[in-house]
């Protein structure tokens, strides 16, 4: 596969990205926020970080990077695009996912291990996985509570498009289990077309014999099988 | 010259857990009739230009497209003649 993982101001999860697909013999091309040229990819990553240093709103300022207008074609195009916590919230600042990452309830920036429930098998980032299963996935940010209002929601329940939700180890989505007070414990949903993921939870962090969970793995091999199936 | 004066601040139906923070803390100061604070940012703008209805729709743009974030979010501004 051909991966390019955008570099704005401020991100910092860029080169675990790489790495992450590196490893896996994927090629992967790191691309400027000021380039105008995705290389040809067949997934483009939004990795996390801090954007423009969250100014204004997280998100807000990254959307007007010259590459967005790219990303932005790519994806209505029908490209693959996965933000990553600050990719998240740039995907939805720029609205190709609904909804807004708000301040954590705790008002607390959490770092932790953090279980999630693959809800939809139906996206190329949870392709032939088990319903249901639950993934030991870190997270790590400040402004993660998902927020959409009652209609927005329904939206995306009917739709299928909550593709994670923050649960306890056995799979179990309880409102302890949520840790940023995202509603209906949503940590990564998907865009109608099903390509376009946002999630919270950072998989590239658990992608390495190094690091605690190599949970991570499940998803880039889920991205790679479906891939492959094409 | 004229001052744009907005408020970018939470629509209601949003849980503000800044404003509920500072309400306890208000609270542990003993202002017990304390019932709800909100956080809102305020920003202000000066324009090069003294034509107030030009000016009032180039704050709508900006506010729809930048400064407020509509899912969460609303706004409202006043505008003020300055000299520099």
């Amino acid at each position: 596969m051909r991966v390019s993982v955008i570099t704005f101001p401020g991100s910092n999860c860029d080169h675990d990205a790489m790495e992450a697909f590196e490893t896996r013999g994927h090629h992967v091309s790191q691309i400027w926020h000021k380039d105008t040229d995705l290389q040809s990819p067949d997934l483009v990553i939004l990795p996390g970080g801090f954007s423009y240093g969250d100014y204004l709103r997280c998100g807000s300022i990254a959307k007007f990077s010259p590459i967005m207008n790219e990303v932005i074609g790519y994806a209505n195009r029908g490209g693959m695009v996965l933000g990553i916590c600050n990719g998240f919230q740039i995907l939805t600042e720029s609205g190709l996912l609904p909804g807004t990452l708000m301040m954590n309830k705790s008002l607390q920036f959490i770092c932790q291990h953090q279980y999630i429930r693959v809800e939809s098998a139906d996206s190329p980032y949870t392709f032939g996985l088990d319903k249901g299963m639950a993934l030991d996935i870190p997270i790590a940010h400040k402004e993660g509570n998902y927020f959409t209002d009652a209609d927005g929601l329904k939206a995306l329940q009917d739709s299928d498009r909550i593709v994670f939700r923050y649960c306890d180890r056995d799979g179990n989505v309880t409102p302890d289990a949520n840790p940023n007070g995202a509603v209906d414990n949503i940590a990564g949903i998907c865009s109608e077309n099903r390509r376009v993921l946002g999630m919270m939870p950072h998989p590239e962090r658990a992608a390495s014999s190094h690091v605690v969970s190599q949970d991570g793995l499940f998803i880039i091999k889920a991205i790679e099988n479906y891939f492959n199936s094409r | 010259m004229l001052k744009a004066k907005i408020h970018v601040f939470l629509k209601p139906s949003v849980l503000d857990p800044q404003g509920q923070a500072v309400t306890n803390s208000l609270h542990s100061l003993g202002y017990d009739a304390i019932r709800e604070t909100r956080i809102s940012k305020y920003i202000e703008i000066k324009f090069d230009e003294n034509d107030e209805e030009k000016v009032s729709k180039q704050v709508h743009t900006i506010c729809d497209k930048l400064l407020a974030n509509p899912n969460t979010e609303k706004y409202a501004f006043e505008l003020e003649a300055v000299r520099d």
